[in-house]
């Protein structure tokens, strides 16, 4: 007897199961290990958004295309606001184009415990997974948005547009990541703090739209009040989205202790993001 | 043989009632003890999970600190009432919640089944959906593509593999789905009752699928399910959770007599009249009971059902029969059997009052839910006494030879019909 319990405690235990574990326990390994998953569910989104329509993938143009048509209708030829000199439709798509990328990540992810409650309910993967594969695939979107993008650019250089890419232009990924970084880790502090007590999810529906107007989307840093410019740059998005516009359009208020300043927020964003994330994650099933 | 799954002072609690703005309140007072470092104060005064019975607090423990070690390469059946904590205990095995207190321990994979096709997407094809659910159960892409034939296969799907499975039939999805699930390499497997679904055909080839993974790979299987019989085809050993707690873990014999005794007390098996009018004849007291004259409300297929019947007539009516009729479920008179008082007792040396026995043989009633009509009446003439609704009795699913179709009405007895082989061609 003696003899086996000890066999029983000196036995390795590939996994166990407790009330809590030390917040910064984060499983990064166990996401390494799912990330076919990932893959896979980056693919489900892809093909499941079109399947069944005429134009496919071509309706990922649409959204953006409108809006910069209406964009340039209202802000630009009705209130008259400035785009730094840039033809309006070209400065109002490389706004939405990146805002998009980043409002998307943000709404997405800060619902993913609710539409995904039947499947977390049913089986264990790395949750961290979920949020992932929605930046992932709109990152897809985004790419597909941004050739776009680029389609307008050369349109508009063909008929000698005044803009300038900038060097700043090599930007454009570490732009993108942050982008990123940014909407999921504010998503998931946002989804963490819904679980149980859902209010905030009805301020984040029409937030992200109001936000939208405290960011460089509409109109350039340059024209804003002087009184309150730094309300508007104190935004870290807004540095993004200025960035993006001055490396692909040569216009636009860069400079690198603002670009340092959004890197350090969205940093702490999404460092206490996964943290909350992981904690709310364990036994949000009972709650949400 | 070594331990493949400890089970420590595991306890889960759930709060009852909507979340809203009066749980507020109490969400800062539970902080405020932590923070102080004190324990969470609702949870000392968290009860046992009992439903019918109102509370005093709404802070339930669907587990109540349980502990249990199994083998590896085990075939466990887990077994109980609804809301006896079950399902919480797949979840925390699962890893789909964390437990409240107490631990878990696990040696190797574990795969569970808590339901079949769990992440499906309607709009892909067969194809996909074996990658995307193979993937969400934690297989990699070499693995699923390797087994993918033989997923197939099992599923019979293969002219509709390239097909949406929103195009399926539910039979065909489900099928699907198991078979993804039961190709999964893990050294230990949790299923619920998802073979409940399908044809008997599909069905009997998942409980062999299940019992290959765990007596010829030598897997640690653990099994929920309401129907004993599959049950008893799977498992050698069970755990009875009730309420909760932990009620028996053991061989899988004693276990479902065990688990057929627990809730004896059932108000549905006794019946008794407390008003004694001598003017009128009628039943006193019955119970329902078993072979050792214990009151019981479930009872195993193959042993005897005993009913105690007591009642008094008056000297009037000697000419009286009391019948018992035994109803199923879905009102059908499966049998009636009946005596004539005057066989017992007479003019000359009257006993008003009767106590009999009566004996329900083994093997006769296909599991069901059964209520007992008494009557006290003289025939073709008046009822005396009638009660129809007092008491009743449950055969429960204990491995009768029908149990791979599950709830399926396939009669109300057994009968054991000759069968003799003429010729073969």
């Amino acid at each position: 007897m003696m003899n086996k319990d000890l066999l029983v405690q000196n036995q390795t235990w590939d996994l166990e199961i407790k009330p809590h574990s030390s917040a910064f326990d984060l499983h990064l390994n166990d996401v390494w290990k799912y990330r076919d998953l990932l893959g896979l569910l980056v693919r489900r989104d892809f093909v499941s958004f079109y399947k069944q329509t005429i134009l496919g993938p071509l309706w990922f143009f649409v959204q953006p295309l409108l809006t910069t048509i209406m964009f340039t209708f209202v802000f630009g030829r009705l209130a008259g606001i400035s785009t730094d000199g840039l033809p309006q439709p070209l400065f109002y798509m490389a706004g939405i184009t990146a805002w998009n990328y980043f409002a998307d990540c943000l709404t997405k992810t800060s619902t993913v415990f609710k539409d995904n409650a039947d499947i977390f309910g049913k089986v264990y993967f790395p949750r961290l997974i979920m949020p992932l594969s929605i930046v992932l695939s709109n990152l897809v979107r985004f790419g597909v948005q941004f050739l776009l993008f680029l389609c307008v650019m050369a349109y508009y250089a063909l008929h000698g547009a005044a803009f300038h890419p900038t060097w700043a232009i090599v930007l454009f990924p570490v732009v993108v990541i942050l982008m990123a970084a940014m909407g999921l880790g504010a998503g998931m502090i946002i989804s963490a703090l819904t679980t149980k007590y859902r209010d905030l999810a009805f301020l984040i529906t029409f937030g992200i739209q109001l936000l939208m107007y405290a960011t460089t989307v509409i109109y350039p840093l340059s024209a804003a009040n002087v009184k309150y410019r730094w309300l508007i740059a104190a935004n870290p998005m807004t540095e993004l989205i200025e960035t993006f516009r001055y490396g692909f359009l040569g216009k636009g208020s860069f400079s690198w202790p603002a670009l340092g300043y959004s890197t350090i927020v969205t940093i702490v964003f999404l460092m206490l993001g996964t943290i909350i994330f992981n904690k709310v994650e364990k036994s949000f099933v009972d709650t949400v | 043989m070594s331990t493949a799954i400890k089970v420590e002072n595991l306890s889960k609690a759930y709060q009852l009632g909507t979340i809203g703005t009066g749980t507020l309140s109490r969400d800062l007072e539970r902080w405020i003890a932590k923070v102080r470092g004190k324990e969470d104060p609702f949870l000392t005064i968290g009860e046992a999970n009992d439903r019918s019975v109102k509370g005093s607090s709404d802070v339930v423990l669907s587990l109540n600190n349980i502990s249990f070690d199994i083998q590896q390469g085990d075939a466990v059946g887990i077994i109980g009432r609804n809301g006896a904590g079950k399902s919480t205990l797949l979840k925390l095995l699962s890893r789909v919640t964390s437990p409240t207190s107490g631990s878990i321990k696990v040696k190797g994979r574990i795969a569970s089944l808590l339901e079949v096709g769990t992440g499906f997407h309607p709009e892909l094809t067969g194809r996909e959906n074996i990658f995307l659910n193979g993937a969400i159960l934690g297989m990699r892409k070499k693995e699923i593509a390797r087994k993918f034939d033989q997923i197939v296969d099992f599923a019979g799907v293969e002219r509709y593999i390239d097909t949406p499975v929103k195009r399926y039939s539910s039979g065909m999805y489900v099928r699907l789905a198991f078979a993804v699930a039961a190709h999964l390499e893990s050294e230990i497997l949790i299923v619920d009752e998802v073979l409940a679904v399908g044809d008997a055909e599909f069905q009997k080839k998942c409980i062999g699928k299940m019992s290959d993974v765990s007596k010829g790979e030598g897997r640690t299987v653990l099994f929920v399910s309401h129907n004993m019989g599959s049950i008893k085809a799977l498992c050698s050993n069970v755990v009875i959770l009730q309420n909760g707690s932990l009620n028996f873990q053991g061989d899988i014999d004693t276990g479902i007599q065990k688990y057929v005794s627990i809730n004896a007390k059932s108000p549905s098996s006794i019946y008794q009249y407390s008003s004694l009018d001598s003017n009128k004849s009628f039943f006193t007291y019955l119970k329902v009971i078993d072979s050792d004259r214990k009151q019981r409300s479930e009872f195993r297929f193959d042993e005897e059902i005993l009913l105690e019947c007591k009642f008094s007539v008056l000297k009037e009516h000697l000419n009286a029969k009391v019948s018992i009729q035994v109803i199923d479920k879905s009102e059908r008179i499966v049998f009636t059997s009946e005596v004539g008082v005057s066989d017992y007792t007479n003019k000359e040396n009257f006993k008003p009052n009767l106590d009999f026995i009566i004996n329900i043989p083994s093997h006769l009633l296909v599991p069901n839910v059964y209520r007992i009509k008494f009557t006290l009446h003289i025939p073709n003439v008046e009822y005396l006494d009638l009660l129809q609704d007092v008491l009743e009795f449950t055969v429960v699913e204990t491995g009768t030879d029908f149990h791979i179709y599950g709830n399926t009405d396939y009669g109300c007895v057994f009968v054991n019909c000759e069968w003799n082989l003429i010729s073969t061609n």
